[in-house]
């Protein structure tokens, strides 16, 4: 297994440029999931990583070893690619092996591996079909396993599970994670789907417009994100905002409202942005609102109010009977609130989030 | 319903006048010599006889010319096959400059006149001993048939995900060999398709199998069934016998691949 | 971002070793490198070699010919009234051959396109006149077109298309037909495969859509296939068009180019001065004035293609 270094990495097509001044270290073992939407340049990064697309500028290390000039066979990382790219014209063992036969592995070793592989994974009965006669989810442990043969310095996952329907996305994403942990291989995922970047990282890496957002745990992104974008971002459903000024330690919304805000905050700010998680917001006591649309989830109801002239998401495990039309009261906990300024920075401190 | 008894009836006629004339062909070849003129427009003879078949075959020289036209057919359809290949191959996967310049190239070949390049060829041809040889034949025929089976190719490989090559680089194969281990075996239904365009192409050519060879022993089979027309008596029994023959191999490979044409052009040949 | 990422002074691009740089540089043309060298020795020599023949005085049984004339062949060419007369009959061998070939081609399409009982059998059959060398083709088809030995004057006598049963290919009128019949009977599967190829990638939802939109065949017809097919027909017709023009073999085989010169094409007109009477020089004047009406013919079609193709942006 290995660490990774990319240092000021760029990517450019002609004039147009896809990612820009891109800096991260991984750490040996660590999994690292690249977050965002589709066109951010998470998977031109893991391409580059990979070896698929050339590096315009800076460097990317593997093991203190710049790959720059490598070509994806010497950088010794395996990929699971999104449409899973198994040889239709091999059968599942020999696309499991292929890797082990282009490195002249003998016989022996060979077959060792690939049973193993196939054991950890549950292929064993499947290692003489082709892939055309696998259902999707074996098609996805095929490809996993015929990265898992090679025993790279490091396994790069490029949406794996996108193709698959939700419950078994749900199985595999469990399966991959317990997989890393009995590896302990160095690991970068991308993924545009925020849940499944929360399960599966020990650090996100958030990335928007071709710059990383932010880098962190889970929990960090979640709870401190760094800028307008990671809050909204991750989280579902996605996190309440409201645009206003600080003035004098609170919070004036457009149409007046006011908010007191914790310790700690700017007392005065123009043209900033408060938020707070749907799941913090507390029904009682608080402000009025209107109900527009009510979302049962089962586990509990997702309420769309209409709060000082914004749309506002309220979770709630409270199986109160509301209807749309109705006037209710929320209360905005001061610990909860997130602060944003006009170039959509966090600024102040972190607040913690209720218990 | 009515549509459907239309449907049928169109495809029907269509059928009909596909078969009809190589329906002709062969009513002629089984006709015997007294009958050629006086049963001349009647549907099948009232007598049929495989005279002129065993004749083209034991008497003349048409075993020989079949066998010219073979070789030739078959090798060029190879060697033209693998060139277009590997050409397809850099049109499909690889951006470089000069490609577009590349594929306009290929596309004004297809605008050359050929008989104004019939005497420059033989010219070319003479030193280097590749007048009246099969080989001459084969590079002419290899150089006339790549471009268009160039664009062939890089239709069939446009429909093989991209995804495949590069992860088979990943698993440590280099571009070539992830070509020929995993892009060249998905592509076979495209290579037959090729083969089979390029060896009718081949087995009907005339004019510079007219040009270039002179000799009987050289021969193909255009060259060989027009010689009969020139001679004082044709015996049209014979000629169409012949004719027959010369049909058998062409439509052969082309029934084996033409389903494949039709696959390969639909992810993206005919595109431009 | 923050700000001093924003004004980050972006690092010197990085610039691989040049071996690897001339390397990747190189490798697609590695590819082409085979196909280049054949078509440059075979096609582009010997046509730079074809252009110069038309400048100089080349007879084969004159050995004293081969002196440099300038633009001697192109004024003969001016005043040859069998040129412009060949120019006349290629342009009408060839848009006839090509608009029947597509107009019958796209009709076999459509009907290849609907699921049947037997389709793959009846595409096999439908698609074989492909496959017969055109020699073979333009003899047959003279066979046919003979009233002694052929059925067809006979058939068209009894339609009362015709007075007699006689050979069509000997009436200086309607000679040119034979030729056409022959070459839309062997060229159709062509256009039939590409254009049943590209029906066949119009993706089926788009129908779907369509027809509970509450379009009519016709009219989803026109609304989908057409557009989706104007490229693909744009660059077979131009291909086609190309080879049609520059074909002879049928014309040679069927009518030699008589009867009165009738069917005298450019490209069989060629044939003629080339190899009955030997005047290359001649005939590759002749040849290069072809050459140059199809590039500016083909330029055409490709702008105007660019131009639909742009328009739908």
């Amino acid at each position: 297994m290995a660490t990774m270094e990319i240092r000021s990495a760029r990517k450019t097509y002609g004039t147009l440029c896809v990612l820009e001044d891109i800096n991260l270290s991984i750490g040996d073992g660590e999994f690292i999931v690249l977050v965002g939407p589709s066109g951010c340049g998470k998977s031109t990064l893991l391409r580059m990583i990979a070896g698929l697309e050339e590096i315009s500028a800076g460097e990317i290390r593997i093991e203190d070893r710049v790959v720059n000039d490598l070509p994806p066979k010497a950088r010794d990382i395996a990929m699971v690619f999104q449409s899973y790219a198994l040889y239709p014209h091999m059968n599942v063992a020999d696309n499991m092996s292929y890797s082990l036969r282009l490195r002249k592995a003998d016989k022996p070793t060979i077959a060792d591996k690939v049973r193993d592989a196939s054991a950890k994974l549950g292929l064993g009965a499947l290692l003489e079909r082709k892939p055309k006669a696998l259902s999707g989810g074996q098609r996805q442990r095929v490809a996993m396993g015929r990265a898992i043969v090679r025993q790279p310095k490091a396994f790069l996952f490029d949406e794996p599970l996108s193709n698959l329907d939700a419950r078994l996305r749900e199985q595999m994403r469990a399966e991959i994670r317990k997989l890393h942990r009995a590896l302990g291989a160095t690991s970068i995922y991308v993924t545009h789907d925020q849940v499944e970047a929360m399960t599966l990282a020990d650090r996100i890496v958030a990335m928007h417009g071709g710059h990383i957002q932010q880098v962190g745990t889970p929990l960090e992104l979640y709870d401190r994100p760094a800028n307008l974008f990671v809050a909204g971002f991750i989280g579902s459903p996605g996190m309440n905002f409201v645009e206003g000024a600080v003035e004098l330690g609170t919070f004036v919304m457009r149409d007046g409202t006011r908010l007191p805000l914790p310790e700690g905050m700017p007392e005065t700010l123009g043209g900033a942005t408060l938020g707070i998680r749907p799941e913090h917001v507390t029904l009682g006591e608080g402000l009025a609102a209107e109900v527009e649309l009510v979302e049962p989830t089962g586990h509990g109801i997702i309420l769309h109010l209409r709060l000082a002239g914004a749309v506002f998401r309220v979770l709630t495990t409270d199986r109160r009977w509301l209807t749309p039309g109705d006037q209710v009261q929320v209360g905005l906990p001061a610990g909860a609130l997130h602060l944003f300024d006009e170039s959509e920075q966090r600024v102040a401190p972190a607040p913690h989030p209720q218990q | 319903m009515l549509k459907t008894i239309a449907h049928r009836v169109a495809i029907l006629c269509f059928i009909a006048f596909s078969l009809f004339p190589l329906f002709w062909l062969l009513k002629v070849s089984v006709t015997p010599n007294d009958l050629l003129y006086s049963e001349g427009v009647r549907l099948w003879p009232s007598r049929v006889t495989l005279d002129h078949f065993s004749f083209v075959l034991a008497n003349s020289e048409f075993p020989r010319f079949f066998g010219n036209s073979l070789i030739v057919s078959g090798t060029t359809a190879v060697c033209t096959t693998i060139l277009a290949a590997l050409m397809g191959y850099a049109l499909s996967r690889f951006r470089f400059r000069g490609k577009l310049w590349l594929a306009g190239l290929l596309l004004v070949t297809q605008m050359f006149p050929l008989v104004m390049l019939v005497a420059p060829i033989f010219k070319i041809l003479a030193p280097l001993g590749l007048t009246n040889s099969l080989a001459g034949l084969i590079v002419v025929y290899t150089a006339f048939n790549v471009p268009f089976a160039s664009f062939l190719m890089q239709g069939f490989f446009d429909g093989i995900p991209p995804d495949l090559e590069e992860a088979a680089m990943i698993d440590g194969a280099d571009r070539f060999t992830a070509f020929r281990q995993i892009i060249l075996p998905l592509g076979l239904p495209g290579i037959a398709a090729t083969l089979g365009f390029v060896f009718t192409a081949a087995w009907s050519e005339m004019i510079f199998a007219l040009m270039l060879i002179s000799g009987n022993d050289k021969a193909t089979f255009p060259v060989g069934l027009l010689s009969f027309v020139s001679k004082f008596s044709v015996d049209y029994g014979q000629m169409m016998a012949a004719g027959v023959l010369a049909l058998i191999p062409a439509c052969l490979f082309f029934l084996m691949i033409q389903r494949y044409l039709v696959q390969g052009m639909t992810a993206g040949a005919v595109k431009g | 971002m923050s700000d001093s990422v924003l004004h980050h002074v972006a690092p010197d691009r990085y610039r691989r070793p040049l071996r690897q740089r001339v390397a990747s540089v190189i490798e697609p043309w590695l590819y082409c490198a085979p196909v280049l060298v054949i078509i440059v020795a075979v096609m582009f020599v010997p046509l730079v070699l074809g252009v110069s023949y038309a400048f100089r005085d080349i007879q084969l049984l004159n050995p004293f010919s081969g002196g440099f004339v300038g633009l001697d062949h192109f004024r003969a060419l001016g005043q040859d009234d069998a040129f412009f007369r060949a120019l006349r009959n290629t342009l009408w061998w060839t848009g006839a051959s090509v608009f029947l070939q597509l107009g019958f081609g796209l009709i076999l399409a459509l009907l290849l396109n609907v699921p049947f009982a037997g389709r793959g059998l009846a595409q096999a059959l439908v698609f074989l006149p492909w496959a017969v060398p055109t020699f073979l083709a333009g003899l047959n088809w003279a066979w046919l077109f003979n009233p002694v030995i052929g059925p067809l004057p006979h058939w068209m006598t009894a339609l009362g298309l015709m007075d007699e049963p006689s050979n069509i290919l000997a009436d200086p009128s309607i000679a040119m037909w034979g030729p056409i019949i022959a070459a839309v009977w062997w060229g159709i599967p062509f256009f039939a495969i590409t254009l049943l190829a590209a029906l066949q990638s119009i993706p089926k939802d788009l129908y779907e859509a369509a027809s509970i939109d509450g379009a009519s065949p016709w009219q989803q017809f026109r609304s989908i296939t057409l557009p989706f097919l104007a490229p693909v027909i744009a660059i077979t017709v131009l291909l086609r068009t190309v080879w049609v023009a520059n074909f002879a073999d049928l014309i040679i085989v069927m009518t030699n180019g008589g009867p009165a010169d009738r069917t005298q094409t450019v490209a069989s007109y060629i044939f003629t001065q080339a190899f009955k009477r030997l005047d290359f020089g001649y005939a590759s004047a002749v040849a290069l004035v072809l050459l140059a009406l199809l590039l500016a013919y083909s330029m055409v079609i490709l702008v105007l293609r660019q131009r639909l193709s742009d328009r739908d942006k």
